[in-house]
């Protein structure tokens, strides 16, 4: 066998396939951004050492939202894989009923959280459940429903980095953010 | 906008395995099914030629990381003049154990365009299994070693290729507490990562279309979540709907016509389909437990879901019309994220029992059901689209996401190549 026939052979089977592809030239695309190591972000900003910060608790005013979240609370806790308010969350949640009724003017949004151990999907449903637990605990305490929006994080949002039960018990809450009417 | 996409012509040619030996009776296979295979040695030696070495490292690391291949490192090579258009000097391979040997030759013509030879030798019967060329633009010398990767694959195990693919996800930074997600797409491989979305608001579960460069994925802000189709090539992006609650989970049915996801309504979450054609959308499930992550059957005539109904979270299948719903997963534990495999055999899932996670297979009526994984945290498995390997996000505690692979025996476990933190991969169909 020669060299000569095997191109020959070669051309006598060639099969030309157009096929369009790779987007990578597209010019009409916006160009994304390459993906890099990117720099780190900079050290969070020091905490002013010698210099702690004011007690809230005692300099909080009435109607803002300092006062709710330290004389009221903003968080209320839940059991693994569940959404009915425990006796504990139902005391906070009394309480910021009373408080939002005092104050009728201050929007809310309630955000649900799960911890880490679930699946994303399955965690924003749960999420949507203790947000709407909490929903329904207020307006069964006559904050109009109208002054309240909802919102899973699933477990895009915990507060706690750990991996202890401590931790994913912090990470599994609703957090009640005043988005405004405070004063 | 006007489309203008990159042809590659991609010249596939037989280069008269009949002139060489008689026609290919495979002598070396590789069983893609068998658990305890050992990896096939092989040898892809530098092709000659402008990007020959490049070409022949992205097929050796193609083949290294299927787990089904064990490239023979080139220090160990004896013939060092390889020529495409002379057999190779079979002793020498035999000599170093490689069962195949894959050889090949770039050229460049005068306008840039890149021609790649390529054989395939089945180097203990001294026959050559295959021989084909493509042409490309040089710029997309990339995507020719994953054509030629394929090709060698196929060949060798009667399975389609899955390298000539991409791999769309979330790349993660920052802390736990304060973590950015943007989406971003990469080569298979790694390579060619990019970002799509600025890290502004948090997105999720990221879908390729199975017969278009077309996603679909999750975006979340304080106001709610949305639900985007996002056109890879021309970039066009859209909002699918405007519901009140929560919106989440899309997943495409296998044709493309439909986007199957969960809408959240005061605090209950039920499966709804849109037709992308018409934009009606229906509702599938109606009941008060959380009903989300659907993944419609390859022919389109079942969803695979996840439910609480039963009180904790189980894989359920119905009938496309939501009608017919029968629990599948049978175990102990808890079953999420059921994906049916491109081929229809599986259902993948991720699951929860004894303090850790785990993917694993089954058949979609819940039998033969196989953990492929087992890791603190392991979750949202993808097909690649032979349906032989899965590749899913992997958490430590603590510790970052990273994206890692398993085939569909659960021998080989390994991280995939994107060195950064990354989650929720999903995998495109072959390009064309």
């Amino acid at each position: 066998m020669t060299t000569s026939s095997m191109t020959k052979r070669a051309a006598k089977f060639a099969i030309i396939a157009l096929a369009a592809a790779s987007v990578t030239a597209c010019a009409s695309r916006p160009k994304p951004e390459a993906v890099g190591p990117t720099a780190p972000p900079p050290p969070p900003p020091a905490s002013q050492p010698g210099t702690p910060p004011p007690p809230m608790s005692q300099g909080a005013l009435p109607g803002t939202q300092q006062d709710f979240v330290i004389n009221v609370g903003d968080r209320v806790y839940f059991d693994f894989d569940s959404y009915s308010v425990r006796g504990d969350a139902a005391q906070i949640l009394e309480a910021q009923a009373a408080w939002l009724n005092r104050y009728p003017s201050v929007m809310i949004r309630i955000e649900g959280n799960a911890d880490e151990r679930g699946t994303r999907e399955y965690n924003l449903a749960l999420g949507a459940r203790r947000a709407n637990a909490v929903r329904d605990f207020l307006v069964s305490r006559g904050v109009s429903s109208s002054r309240i929006n909802t919102v899973s994080y699933g477990k895009e949002r915990p507060i706690d980095p750990g991996t202890s039960e401590d931790a994913y018990q912090r990470n599994r809450n609703a957090h009640t953010a005043i988005t405004s009417g405070a004063n | 906008m006007r489309l203008r996409t990159l042809f590659v012509a991609l010249t596939a040619a037989l280069l008269s395995a009949a002139t060489l030996a008689s026609p290919a009776r495979a002598q070396i296979e590789v069983d893609v099914n068998r658990g305890d295979v050992q990896p096939l040695p092989v040898a892809v030696p530098a092709f000659t030629g402008e990007r020959g070495a490049e070409i022949a490292q992205v097929i050796t690391s193609n083949l290294e990381r299927s787990g089904l291949f064990r490239p023979i490192d080139p220090a160990a090579f004896i013939e060092r003049d390889l020529d495409i258009r002379y057999q190779p000097r079979f002793a020498d391979w035999k000599t170093i154990n490689a069962q195949g040997l894959v050889n090949g030759e770039v050229t460049v013509d005068a306008t840039g365009r890149l021609t790649v030879n390529f054989r395939l030798w089945d180097v203990f019967s001294e026959q050559q299994l295959l021989g084909m060329q493509f042409t490309s633009t040089s710029e997309n010398w990339r995507r020719v070693a994953h054509k030629i990767s394929d090709a060698v694959y196929e060949r060798l195990t009667g399975e389609k290729g899955y390298f000539d693919t991409r791999v769309v996800f979330v790349a993660e930074s920052g802390g736990r507490v304060d973590r950015i997600k943007r989406l971003a797409i990469m080569d298979q491989d790694g390579a060619n990562p990019s970002y799509l979305t600025d890290g502004s608001y948090i997105v999720m579960t990221p879908r390729f279309s199975s017969t278009s460069q077309e996603i679909t994925y999750m975006a979340l802000r304080p106001d709610g979540s949305s639900i985007y189709l996002f056109n890879l090539e021309t970039g066009r992006r859209e909002a699918l709907g405007n519901f009140s609650g929560m919106v989440f989970a899309p997943r495409f049915s296998h044709d493309g016509g439909k986007v199957a996801f969960s809408v959240e309504r005061g605090g209950n979450t039920d499966i709804h389909v849109m037709d992308l054609r018409s934009r009606s959308t229906s509702r599938l499930t109606s009941d008060p437990s959380i009903d989300t992550s659907p993944s419609f059957s390859p022919d389109g005539a079942r969803i695979t879901f996840n439910s609480d109904r039963g009180g904790s979270p189980q894989i359920y299948v119905m009938n496309a019309d939501g009608s017919g719903a029968m629990r599948i997963s049978r175990g102990g534990g808890r079953y999420m994220t059921p994906v049916w495999s491109p081929t229809g055999e599986y259902i993948a899932f991720t699951k929860q029992a004894g303090g850790q996670f785990h993917i694993g297979v089954m058949r979609p009526d819940g039998s033969d059901e196989r953990l492929l994984t087992t890791s603190y945290l392991d979750e949202g498995p993808t097909w690649a689209p032979n349906g032989r390997v899965l590749m899913f996000s992997r958490e430590t505690p603590g510790g970052p996401s990273r994206l890692w692979s398993v085939d569909v025996t659960g021998r080989i476990v390994r991280p995939a190549p994107y060195p950064q933190s990354g989650s929720d991969p999903a995998w495109s169909p072959l390009l064309n």
